[in-house]
């Protein structure tokens, strides 16, 4: 097995303008998801938005640099993630296609392997 | 060999490694002992062994024996080589890796081609060759894309990935992109090779017969298509009684299956093209009103530039050059064919029909300067002399 990190982005002002309704079939999604995942799912979480982000970097005199915001300004951010457990690529395509971020056309997911150091 | 050692080692650098390491041991063995009676299957064994070794080391260390090598019971080269090669092409085809990367695994992985060769194919330098290629192989092992053919529900997606690499191969070859040579006859075999063992395995699948019978009608034309000193020759020139009847033949059939697909695909129309094409007695008795009314078809489902410049040709064909003109006319202001070759070489050429010499000449100029290939050139500088020559 081998674990992936289901990384979900979006644009923050479509997914504000969701009724209760979209909201209701989108965390359905979600539960199907979770129920074909199952014991796959590692951990998963939901992020606040972007503007609540904090980066930390260093200037070019080595200073840490605090600020407030995401780590890159664009439009779509990150909004969650799941981190799973899979035997390959296939596998995480096909239950990652439940995701109702794969299905809106201003959201998606970004598969990330994790290194296995053995 | 490579694919049977790959699907055990499912590490396609070790899989390279160890079947190199099998032919270096076949030249000391050979020489001593003679060359055995199945020389594929000698070389496949000590392969596989080298390659179970490796691992079996490595899993001491790395404790990942179990993720590593497939089961044990795996098929032996006899019964499981189709597959395994197969499986090969569905991996280097895989829809996680960039199309670019799909078509040079193929090359590499399932041609045989030497990376230098791929460079070639593309236009790139061979250590930008290399360099993608073996980013490509990285991805298969840390994303673990599997070794593998899709099940069921996802076949048809995947298996529309590996047309269009089997397509692109074999465009590549039937008119290289640059060099001395109009065509690279290793890569059209390889395509028409990966075509047939594709149909062979899935013979039910429409758009696998399809694409086969397009790169056999089109191949059938092949040796016609230069003059004896190397010249090129047009399809209205072309001495039809050089074409290979057996290919058109085994083309034409491919195609009925295909076309009984509702609505009929994209290669099964392109195949159709080329078999009213392959079928005409000359050029002056080809069906260009059916060939228009294909064009139109095929531009509904894939509204490509291309399409249309072909369709214009044909409209120009079915009803004279003023028609053809009017029809290409639009296509000029089309960003995604500024430097595409053959409108100018199409207009050049209806131009030249209609006597409009100046304008004619000024097309074949443009033409010149973009296409690389030097029989093309060739064609183009003597088409330009005759045209300067009406002046």
């Amino acid at each position: 097995m081998a674990k992936y990190m289901i990384l979900i982005y979006g644009d923050a002002q479509q997914w504000d303008a969701m009724t209760d309704e979209q909201w209701k079939a989108h965390d359905a999604a979600h539960e199907s998801f979770v129920a074909k995942a199952g014991t796959q799912i590692i951990d998963g979480q939901q992020l606040e938005m972007a503007p609540t982000a904090t980066t930390l970097r260093s200037d070019s005199a080595g200073q840490i640099q605090t600020t407030d915001g995401p780590f890159l300004e664009t439009k779509e951010a990150l909004g969650g993630y799941y981190l799973i457990e899979a035997t390959d690529l296939d596998e995480v395509l096909s239950m990652a296609t439940l995701l109702p971020e794969v299905h809106a056309s201003h959201s998606g997911v970004e598969i990330r392997p994790v290194v296995d150091h053995g | 060999m490579f694919s049977t050692t790959a699907h055990l080692t499912r590490d396609l650098d070790l899989a390279e490694e160890c079947t190199q390491d099998a032919f270096a041991q076949a030249l000391e063995t050979w020489t001593e002992t003679g060359v055995p009676d199945r020389p594929g299957a000698w070389l496949t064994t000590i392969a596989r062994n080298r390659a179970r070794d490796v691992l079996r080391r490595e899993s001491v260390f790395r404790r990942k024996m179990p993720l590593l090598v497939a089961d044990e019971t795996t098929p032996g080269p006899e019964d499981g080589l189709v597959d395994d090669r197969l499986r090969l092409i569905f991996t280097c085809s895989h829809p996680a890796l960039a199309r670019e990367a799909q078509v040079a695994l193929t090359l590499r992985l399932v041609c045989g081609l030497s990376t230098p060769e791929v460079a070639r194919a593309f236009l790139v330098q061979p250590a930008t060759m290399a360099a993608r290629i073996t980013r490509a192989k990285k991805k298969i092992a840390a994303a673990r894309i599997p070794y593998r053919v899709p099940g069921p529900d996802q076949l048809e997606e995947r298996v529309s990935a590996v047309l269009e690499v089997v397509h692109l191969i074999f465009t590549t070859g039937h008119t290289a992109p640059l060099g001395a040579q109009l065509v690279r006859q290793d890569l059209v075999d390889s395509a028409i090779s990966l075509a047939r063992m594709l149909h062979l395995l899935m013979p039910t699948n429409a758009e696998i017969s399809a694409l086969l019978a397009l790169l056999l009608l089109n191949a059938s034309r092949q040796d016609t298509r230069r003059s004896a000193d190397g010249r090129l020759v047009l399809l209205s020139e072309q001495d039809r009684s050089r074409w290979d009847r057996q290919l058109i033949a085994e083309g034409r059939s491919l195609v009925t299956d295909a076309l009984r697909r509702r609505p009929p695909t994209r290669y099964a129309l392109e195949a159709a093209i080329a078999a009213l094409h392959a079928e005409a007695p000359s050029w002056r008795d080809t069906d260009w009103a059916q060939i228009v009314a294909l064009y139109d078809a095929l531009f509904r489902l894939w509204p490509s530039p291309v399409v249309d410049l072909n369709r214009a040709v044909a409209i120009g064909l079915r009803d004279g050059p003023r028609a053809g003109l009017d029809a290409l006319n639009p296509l000029l202001a089309d960003p995604a064919l500024a430097t595409y070759g053959y409108l100018s070489a199409a207009r050049a050429d209806f131009l030249r029909q209609l006597g409009q010499w100046s304008q004619a000449r000024t097309a074949y100029e443009e033409a010149l300067t973009l296409t690389d290939n030097d029989v093309e050139r060739a064609f183009l500088s003597e088409r330009l002399t005759e045209v300067e020559r009406n002046l």
